[in-house]
């Protein structure tokens, strides 16, 4: 490869303020933060943190107030609200707490969604659906509507909602916050395959066993990073991977 | 997104609550098919009245006199229901005045160079409160009218059973009578036929019968086959006596010169009375004047009909903007799902807006449908008719209501922030 992909994320000096003059909060006290293409990073801290605003930003659901963002290379500041949608659904897969799965709508129909609003064909929607459910192991599963499903199941039919349009960045609030002690290592296996696989996830948490499977643990306070540390490579396997690879043989 | 992919997201989004979509179609359904029916029932109804006029012959005038004084019979209707007797008729009726109508006017009327657009014309005499005896059977006439066999071409009368009586029988006096269905029956029982060529007395006076006319059916509550027609010459030998016409009947040549044959008719008879417009002792009545009377006072019912029903449907539509209201607050979380993962204003608003539409073309087609079955019952004693531009304006004005008042709600959905909406519980 003669040249080399831009960083997944690129934040320089961002603030969020919200309010004014006596009542002005700092959600985001200016924050950087370089994610390159393969990393798997958690963010952790505690509720108001300035986490979920960072996470908010990074997934262009709100703007900064100021600093630079660039994401897989794009200047994402001041977009209108047609191209942000539009940015969304191209670069950023998002996986959220409550599953957020569009309710009384099969799992097929579920990961198809963000395909349909990039425009794509009933057909090709339709198989690169199956395969994204099947990349989640829920090929038995495409049928059911989310009430059917268990929290776990409900969670990696989001995933295959997250991973079908291809995105550069998986999103992740707090992913395993509504599961199980069981569902949850579902959830991180899979995380750590996708990991293995090139994907950049960065997954929001402030459980310490969830950050700990991640390659790059980032902890936040104030609205500022306070730690910064890496427990493997960014082109290496993710930590728990290799309890993984023990499992599959 | 295509078209094809807003309808399944908005048909999904309709059918996942059935009995709300249900009762707020119901409200869009009422109303189409109120105003279908409604503006029908204003149709038939009108339609009727234009029916009975057109009945008339609507080429049709006549002519009745407007003095006061002489003979009061004449004017028809209200003499009739205080005449005691014949005899009372009968002498009131002898009392002539100048200004009255008389045979000679009548004939003055066929004169074809100065009335070239009139067809035929008949001299009316009626007599009042005639009853007829037959074989012990007795029967009170509604209508008993003398004319010429002209009459019948102008009245549109037809002679079912036996004949009709002619000129040289009516140059003769003869007594001679054509009976309606109602009288026939009455009189001699069964179908009425067997008194053809039997004697009838009319208030003692021998009549013949000839025939028996065709039944014209009931118009309201007169019943048109309760009369008698006989030689105007032989009535007033016998029943009415030599005073002045009732009226005149006059046909003009067709529907289109019925107004120049009305100018002729005025122009006639202002030189043999001696009057001009100001002061004219008779007037001249034509069915289409009538008609256009009757017709634009029906126009204002129906309209008036429809206007209750549009009511209704904008009820209706503000009843499916109440429950987009409702279904985008209910689904403000499904609304940031899908704006995070990509939808764009467009998409929000054409779906929800799909929905609001698709909830009231639902209601118009269904109302359409219960309208026209509506439409086949009688309605207070009306067949209504279905006017085909109000199916069409009831299911535009629908579609419409469903555009306006789904923009408001979808487009709420639609700039709804994508945080805001899924941080919403």
């Amino acid at each position: 490869m003669t040249t080399k992909p831009p960083p997944v994320i690129d934040l320089a000096a961002v603030t969020k303020t919200y309010g004014a003059d006596d009542t002005v909060v700092h959600a985001l006290a200016g924050v950087d933060l370089l994610v390159q293409r393969g990393d798997y990073l958690a963010v952790m801290g505690a509720s108001g943190s300035g986490k979920s605003t960072l996470m908010n930003i990074v997934g262009c659901l709100d703007s900064a107030t100021r600093g630079r963002y660039l994401l897989d290379g794009v200047d994402v500041r001041r977009r209108d609200e047609q191209t942000l949608s539009r940015i969304r659904n191209r670069k950023i897969g998002f996986v959220f707490q409550s599953f957020n799965l569009i309710p009384r709508t099969t799992a097929l129909r579920n990961v198809e969604l963000p395909l349909a609003y990039a425009g794509v064909g009933a057909a090709q929607r339709r198989d690169r659906a199956m395969a994204a459910l099947e990349r989640v192991g829920l090929a038995d599963r495409v049928g059911h509507v989310p009430s059917q499903l268990s929290g776990g199941q409900q969670q990696r039919v989001a995933v295959a909602r997250a991973l079908v349009t291809d995105p550069v960045l998986l999103l992740a609030d707090e992913p395993t916050g509504a599961l199980d002690s069981h569902s949850t290592e579902e959830i991180l296996d899979l995380f750590d395959e996708l990991s293995l696989a090139g994907r950049t996830l960065m997954v929001i948490t402030h459980e310490a066993d969830v950050a700990h499977r991640a390659k790059r643990i980032v902890r936040m306070r104030d609205g500022l990073i306070i730690s910064d540390e890496r427990h493997g490579p960014v082109d290496g396997p993710p930590p728990g991977a290799s309890g993984l690879a023990q499992v599959a043989s | 997104m295509n078209a094809a992919e807003s309808t399944r997201f908005a048909v999904h989004g309709v059918t996942a609550n059935k009995l709300r979509s249900a009762l707020t179609t119901l409200g869009i359904l009422i109303g189409v098919a109120a105003v279908i029916i409604l503006v029908a029932v204003g149709t038939g109804s009108s339609q009727a009245v234009q029916d009975s006029i057109s009945r008339l012959g609507s080429n049709t005038l006549t002519v009745s006199s407007t003095s006061t004084a002489g003979g009061g019979r004449g004017g028809g209707g209200p003499a009739a229901l205080f005449g005691g007797g014949g005899a009372t008729g009968t002498t009131s009726g002898t009392k002539t005045r100048a200004s009255a109508l008389t045979m000679d006017d009548a004939k003055a009327l066929t004169d074809k160079a100065a009335a070239p657009d009139i067809l035929g014309v008949a001299p009316v005499v009626s007599a009042q409160s005639v009853t007829a005896t037959y074989t012990g059977a007795s029967h009170t006439v509604g209508t008993f009218t003398g004319s010429t066999p002209a009459y019948l071409l102008i009245d549109n009368d037809t002679v079912a059973t036996g004949s009709t009586f002619t000129d040289a029988e009516y140059n003769a006096h003869r007594r001679v009578a054509l009976v309606g269905t109602t009288v026939a029956k009455d009189l001699a029982g069964g179908d009425g036929t067997t008194i053809v060529g039997k004697t009838v007395a009319f208030n003692g006076k021998q009549f013949t019968v000839v025939g028996i006319l065709t039944s014209k059916g009931s118009t309201g509550p007169q019943d048109s086959d309760d009369r008698v027609i006989a030689p105007a010459t032989a009535v007033q030998d016998t029943l009415a006596g030599y005073g002045s016409l009732s009226s005149i009947s006059v046909k003009a040549t067709s529907a289109a010169t019925t107004t120049a044959a009305q100018d002729e008719v005025q122009q006639i008879l202002d030189g043999r009375h001696h009057v001009t417009s100001s002061d004219r002792d008779y007037s001249v009545f034509s069915a289409s004047s009538l008609l256009s009377a009757a017709t634009s006072s029906s126009q204002t019912f129906t309209v008036l009909l429809g206007a209750v029903a549009a009511i209704s449907l904008l009820v209706g539509g503000i009843g499916v903007m109440n429950i987009m209201l409702v279904t985008v607050t209910e689904r403000t979380r499904e609304i940031g799902i899908r704006k995070a993962i990509g939808a764009g204003r467009g998409d929000i608003v054409g779906q929800f807006l799909l929905e609001a539409v698709m909830l009231s073309l639902f209601g118009a087609i269904v109302g359409v449908a219960v309208g026209l079955i509506g439409a086949q019952f009688t309605i207070v004693g009306v067949q209504p008719v279905v006017a085909p531009y109000s199916v069409v304006l009831a299911v535009g004005v629908a579609l419409l209501t469903g555009l306006f008042f789904g923009l408001y709600p979808a487009n709420r959905a639609a700039t709804l922030r994508p945080i805001d909406a899924l941080r919403y519980e």
